[in-house]
């Protein structure tokens, strides 16, 4: 294990200093609100010499992620970051990036999608990707946005792997918000990254490749089976990284955080920052003697069926906090409830109550109270036997 | 620095093919020709990008390939930026010594006319803004043809195209083509050029000042389609060449913001001898649209004017 430092950093921040540190070949990037900082950041160390990165101010989203295919196609270390629209601008790309098989890592500062316009935390960004062949990290704390940061670099180029992944963090709460973070010694992170060399590259003139050809009815199908394949075989590596990273930075690297989840009998399940005031919540409420307990994956894609399931299958009543809305699918309700409610069925849990919550759309505040109420609702749901209305609205006006 | 270039054919015809045959494009389409000629025109390692189009679904017919040389496809609009990411990615590991400093390589990204003056067109002013070394060609055949034949900003009025079709009442695509070569240009970049492949040395000169080019270049690249442009397949570098003796395609260049024609007819045809070659604009020669054929006309002569000027100005 080795000390890490302690700095007064927003997310925004600790995402560039672990860019620094990683010093990619390549960063193609373009400002989008709230996303900004990251790349604000790394332009400044890139124009001070400190990395050897090759900065391209592409003129969108859809540019930089372009940029990056071609680099990482061409065998570099490649990173950028975006939000919102930018990211649903960079749709077709992020497609073609996993499809290829290469191993962008990408910061999402997460922000609602237009329109209307917002530039506040939201999650229907990276929800929106959730099917686009990328893992997804969700970072609770700016410390969790560094720590992954410098996970997924790992992750996406692991031999077995090959994949693209995005690191998702809460716009303006995570990103700007100014907090303790450990940085680890520059050293550290170099060895721990290691030398990325890329098994096929443009670049290897000499062993000349053609990289997406054109696929027809005869090899698409397996070819798509094959990525499918490493996805599922993903978790194995995640974990894998995740704990090599733990030992190195003494930080806990949990596929899926618990809280209080030995005994509860009402849980929340939930991503990112709102998991840190759900643990709050339910501290001062076992304070009081209740059984709660708090959910929180720290992977998304590849989704963790197993650990949700173990941990809440044992519970009253659960509730599944949604930061967006998978329009028209059951009840309206969110991606992490359809997903959980999937994973219980086929993992063979049949009778747990569980209701879905959209909750800070556009940024709204989730506060203390609202998550309390929560808890309050699923005493009421068990103690009832009646589940009531199975997807809710935290802190809507109505 | 460019006027040492010269075209070896000595040299050519003894170089492999980048471009290997068995592809699928169509019998008498240019596109293949005018690649093959740029490709050898241009020494030492080269890196290729295509967008989606004819070229790049004629060429990867997984597990097929007919590129020996590397060769990546994303996307419709972005063959510029993909290009211009594989350079960025060699200067950083030329830069962390990953790359031996002497080995040279040259970028080449190839789209169509509406992956170029349509879908792209974003995409390659960024390239060009940020002054990437790499090449942009566009094969220009005036349509979308992979799809099947659809207007683009690169069709000229009159052509009819399946979403400009002539009928009763609309003589085929009704708006002027788009200034590409001027609008590239533009961007003040080293090195911008229109060229056609049945002037083989012509073009071929072209790419090598393009790679020599001590930043971005473009050229576009007249590549008749038979399928398209409804012409024996036989014909393809004869139509080529009349639109250069039309003055319809002039052969030119900006060489550091300096125009040159690379070619004056000695007798400019009328531009009624390039467009009876060809079944696209077989309706204009009704009695209605004889003031459509004499606009052409003007405005064939008014561009060309535009450009001897240039030329005599710059």
């Amino acid at each position: 294990m080795v000390t890490s430092k302690y700095m007064p950093l927003d997310g925004a921040n600790a995402v560039s200093q672990a860019m620094r540190q990683i010093d990619p070949d390549v960063v193609a990037a373009y400002p989008i609100t709230p996303q900004t900082a990251v790349v604000q950041n790394f332009s400044q160390y890139v124009a001070d010499g400190i990395v050897h990165t090759e900065f391209v101010a592409v003129e969108s989203e859809h540019a930089a992620m372009s940029a990056c295919v071609g680099a990482s196609a061409a065998g570099a270390r490649v990173m950028t970051a975006t939000s919102a629209n930018g990211l649903a601008l960079m749709w077709e790309m992020l497609y073609i990036a996993s499809g290829l098989r290469l191993p962008i890592v990408m910061t999402v500062v997460n922000r609602a999608l237009s329109s209307p316009l917002n530039i506040h935390c939201d999650h229907s960004d990276s929800m929106g990707a959730r099917d686009s062949g990328w893992l997804q990290l969700y970072a609770e704390t700016g410390q969790e946005a560094y720590d992954n940061t410098i996970q997924a670099i790992r992750i996406a180029e692991h031999p077995d792997l090959l994949l693209p992944v995005m690191s998702c963090q809460d716009g303006f709460i995570t990103g700007h918000g100014v907090e303790r973070v450990g940085i680890l010694p520059d050293e550290a992170v170099r060895e721990f990254v290691g030398e990325y060399k890329a098994k096929f590259s443009l670049l290897d003139v000499d062993n000349p490749i053609t990289m997406g050809a054109w696929d027809f009815t005869d090899y698409y199908f397996e070819h798509k089976r094959q990525q499918t394949e490493a996805m599922n075989n993903a978790m194995p590596i995640v974990r894998a990284v995740s704990e090599e990273y733990e030992r190195l930075s003494g930080r806990p690297q949990p596929i899926v955080d618990y809280f209080g989840m030995d005994d509860a009998e009402y849980a929340i399940v939930v991503l990112s920052s709102t998991a840190g005031t759900s643990r709050a919540v339910a501290r001062q409420l076992r304070a009081q003697g209740w059984k709660v307990g708090v959910v929180k994956p720290r992977v998304f894609r590849p989704f963790p069926a197993q650990e949700i399931i173990e941990a809440i299958k044992g519970c009253k009543a659960v509730a599944v906090l949604d930061r967006a809305i998978s329009f028209g699918a059951l009840y309206g309700s969110g991606p992490l409830f359809t997903d959980t409610c999937s994973a219980l069925y086929n993992l063979g849990v049949t009778g747990l109550p569980i209701v879905n919550y959209i909750y800070g759309l556009g940024g709204r505040d989730t506060l203390p109270s609202m998550i309390e109420s929560v808890y309050r609702d699923l005493r009421q749901v068990a103690e009832s036997g009646d589940r009531g209305a199975p997807v809710r609205y935290l802190g809507l006006r109505e | 620095m460019t006027d040492r270039i010269r075209i070896n054919l000595r040299q050519i015809v003894n170089n492999e093919e980048r471009l290997a045959p068995g592809h699928r494009l169509c019998a008498g389409c240019a596109e293949p020709t005018a690649v093959r000629q740029i490709l050898h025109a241009i020494e030492g390692p080269v890196v290729l990008s295509t967008a989606t189009g004819c070229l790049e679904v004629s060429t990867t017919v997984y597990p097929y390939t007919s590129w020996r040389v590397p060769w990546i496809h994303s996307a419709f609009e972005n063959a510029s930026t993909t290009i211009a990411g594989a350079e960025a990615a060699y200067k950083a590991l030329k830069r962390a010594g990953k790359i031996p400093e002497d080995r040279q390589i040259t970028f080449v990204a190839f789209g169509g006319d509406g992956a170029s003056y349509d879908i792209g067109l974003q995409w390659i002013s960024g390239v060009l803004e940020r002054g990437h070394k790499v090449i942009y060609v566009c094969l220009n055949n005036e349509a979308y043809m992979n799809t099947g034949i659809q207007r683009s900003g690169a069709t000229p009025r009159g052509a009819h195209t399946t979403t400009s079709p002539a009928g009763e009442v609309l003589p085929g695509k009704t708006q002027w083509r788009k200034p590409f070569t001027r609008i590239m240009a533009a961007h003040d970049i080293p090195y911008v050029a229109q060229a056609s492949p049945h002037n083989y040395r012509d073009l071929m000169m072209k790419a090598k000042k393009a790679a020599a080019a001590d930043g971005p270049a473009v050229l576009n690249v007249l590549v008749p389609c038979p399928r398209g442009w409804r012409h024996e397949s036989d014909q393809t570098m004869a139509i080529a060449k009349l639109a250069t003796d039309t003055c319809y395609w002039p052969l030119y260049e900006v060489d550091h913001g300096k125009t040159i024609i690379n070619y004056k007819p000695r007798e400019k045809l009328p531009v009624t001898e390039w467009l009876k070659a060809q079944g696209r604009f077989r309706h204009l020669f009704r009695p209605a649209y004889a003031g459509l054929l004499q606009e052409i006309q003007a405005k064939v002569d008014e561009e060309w004017e535009r450009l001897l000027k240039e030329e005599a100005n710059s």
